[in-house]
């Protein structure tokens, strides 16, 4: 279970004509079958992770391994194939005329059969629930659907790790939800690796271990309870509380004795109907 | 102007004619635009009109829909045809003022210039109204495709096409907004004179520039994480399959054909 995925060695990386590296000796290693959330201020170095790690960037030093195989020209492909990547702009990566060709596209691009590439099209969309609209253009389609299509065009594929590109960011709550939700389905479904990386700190809360980034350096790590638990730390480093570390602060703030330790909704509501229940 | 303009647009049906491959839809349409100018006499134009009617009432379109679409170049076509009167000389000579004659060779052509011409331009409008664009693209991308021997980038042609094509709502809308957006900091887009309205345009042109560029960048990285790496070693999810209808069609067109070499042959 435990057998890392991806790793990331010492890896340091530079844009073209900019005097600050955007990533500095990062390590890291995510094992199969783990949530893990990138959070970090913007210009933390986040995005530029992501892109190193399907070889859609070439890191400056360091290497990268997917599935135990060094990341280089050779390997560049597989990688994309085992690590797909949902990215935040819904518009822009709908690269198809209609929905089930969009799916297609990386079927395609692989050299899959026809008649294997419509069955995968089909369950694909069937999983992100999209099955009704395929023949829909995509002027035609919510922000929320173009990201359930994008994934399910990046679960066609069948990859072992799903990298978030902040796919969250440009939706409505409820489209938000929705790509949550079949995001939650298909790692279950799938046992697959997710990397989310988002400002949404809900949606790292889910994770099962949380990074995070500033300046293109890995500042901390760990599971939720001990990143939240950070507290000013966090809000120093740019990045919001969730809404029960909110709640909690401002219970403190009145006199209120809550336990030290991060709690998630349900443990709050627990802790404060026992408070009642003892009072 | 342009939006009473049917030519490019769409409609979607399920008739005989839309089920048609839309390879024998270019072609068929390319071939009736070629053997038009084999007719020169009317049994000839009235054999043509006969068939674009046929066509035009096995796609279940109302035929007034059509005569509404060509009104905006009903300009363009009187034009043609005045000049073809005024300017052909032959035949019987019926009003003459320096070097503008009405002669009855002049009538005539004037008339078979406007057939030619309504004719033509039914025969394209039959082909986008029933042919989906992305239809049209995998027809276009089928038939350029033994140019691709001799060099010719089919499969870039055909691939820029789809995407520029799925973009034209996305990028519409973007204008919209863009313009509204510009509309509430004041700029005026429809007063002034011409020079000013083309000012005008340019805080609208700009952003929209500059947008198509991001998106462009975006577009590409997302395709390259996705396996792209170009035509080959592709697999096609569309496919298209010539059926029964096909082969009728190209028949009826051949038949048509003959019979227009036989009255330029043995009448006309």
């Amino acid at each position: 279970m435990k057998s890392p995925i991806i790793k990331l060695k010492d890896i340091s990386f530079q844009y073209q004509g900019v005097e600050s590296f955007a990533l500095t000796n990062v390590n890291l290693t995510i094992n199969k079958g783990e949530w893990v959330a990138l959070i970090g201020p913007n210009g933390s170095g986040k995005s530029t992770l992501a892109k190193i790690m399907n070889g859609l960037l070439v890191p400056e030093s360091g290497k990268v391994f997917i599935n135990g195989k060094l990341l280089d020209e050779e390997t560049v492909w597989e990688a994309r194939r085992s690590v797909g990547m949902v990215f935040q702009n819904p518009d822009n990566q709908f690269v198809g005329a209609t929905v089930e060709d969009d799916v297609a596209f990386g079927l395609e691009n692989n050299g899959v059969e026809r008649l294997e590439m419509i069955q995968r099209v089909n369950e694909a969309l069937q999983q992100v629930r999209m099955s009704d609209h395929k023949q829909k253009e995509p002027a035609r389609l919510s922000g929320g659907q173009k990201q359930r299509v994008a994934l399910a065009s990046v679960i066609a594929l069948r990859p072992d790790v799903i990298l978030l590109d902040e796919a969250t960011a440009m939706l409505d709550p409820l489209g938000r939800e929705e790509v949550i939700e079949a995001i939650e389905k298909v790692k279950e479904q799938h046992d697959l690796t997710v990397i989310s990386i988002t400002h949404d700190i809900d949606e790292a809360s889910k994770a099962d271990r949380i990074i995070v980034m500033k300046d293109g350096e890995k500042k901390s790590e760990g599971v939720p309870a001990d990143i939240f638990n950070l507290g000013k730390g966090l809000i120093d480093m740019g990045l919001d509380l969730p809404f029960t570390q909110k709640l909690k602060h401002a219970l403190m703030e009145r006199g209120i004795d809550i336990p030290d330790e991060y709690l998630d909704e349900e443990a709050l509501l627990q802790w404060i109907i026992q408070s009642y229940l003892t009072m | 102007m342009f939006d009473k303009l049917l030519l490019g647009r769409y409609l979607q049906g399920n008739s005989i004619i839309h089920e048609l491959d839309p390879r024998t839809k270019l072609l068929g349409s390319f071939f009736f635009i070629v053997i038009v100018f084999l007719a020169n006499h009317w049994l000839a134009y009235l054999l043509l009109a006969a068939f674009v009617f046929i066509v035009i009432k096995l796609s279940n379109i109302s035929i007034s829909y059509f005569l509404r679409g060509i009104r905006p170049m009903l300009w363009i076509i009187m034009f043609t045809v005045i000049f073809q009167m005024l300017f052909t000389v032959g035949g019987t000579v019926y009003f003459q003022l320096g070097p503008i004659t009405i002669t009855s060779l002049g009538v005539i052509n004037a008339i078979y210039i406007f057939m030619r011409l309504v004719l033509i331009i039914m025969m394209s409008t039959i082909l986008t109204l029933t042919t989906a664009p992305l239809e049209l693209t995998d027809g276009i991308e089928h038939l350029l495709r033994p140019l691709s021997r001799l060099g010719f980038p089919s499969h870039e042609v055909a691939l820029m096409l789809s995407i520029a094509l799925r973009y034209v709502p996305t990028l519409m809308d973007e204008a919209q907004k863009i313009m509204n957006a510009q509309r509430a900091r004041g700029v005026e887009f429809d007063e002034g004179s011409f020079v000013d309205r083309v000012k005008a345009m340019v805080p609208i042109l700009i952003p929209l520039f500059v947008s198509a560029f991001n998106r462009a960048d975006e577009m590409a990285i997302a395709m390259e994480a996705r396996g792209y790496r170009g035509g080959e070693g592709r697999t096609k999810y569309r496919q298209l399959k010539y059926s029964k209808i096909d082969a009728y069609a190209l028949l009826t067109l051949l038949l048509v054909t003959a019979a227009l070499i036989a009255i330029r042959i043995f009448i006309g």
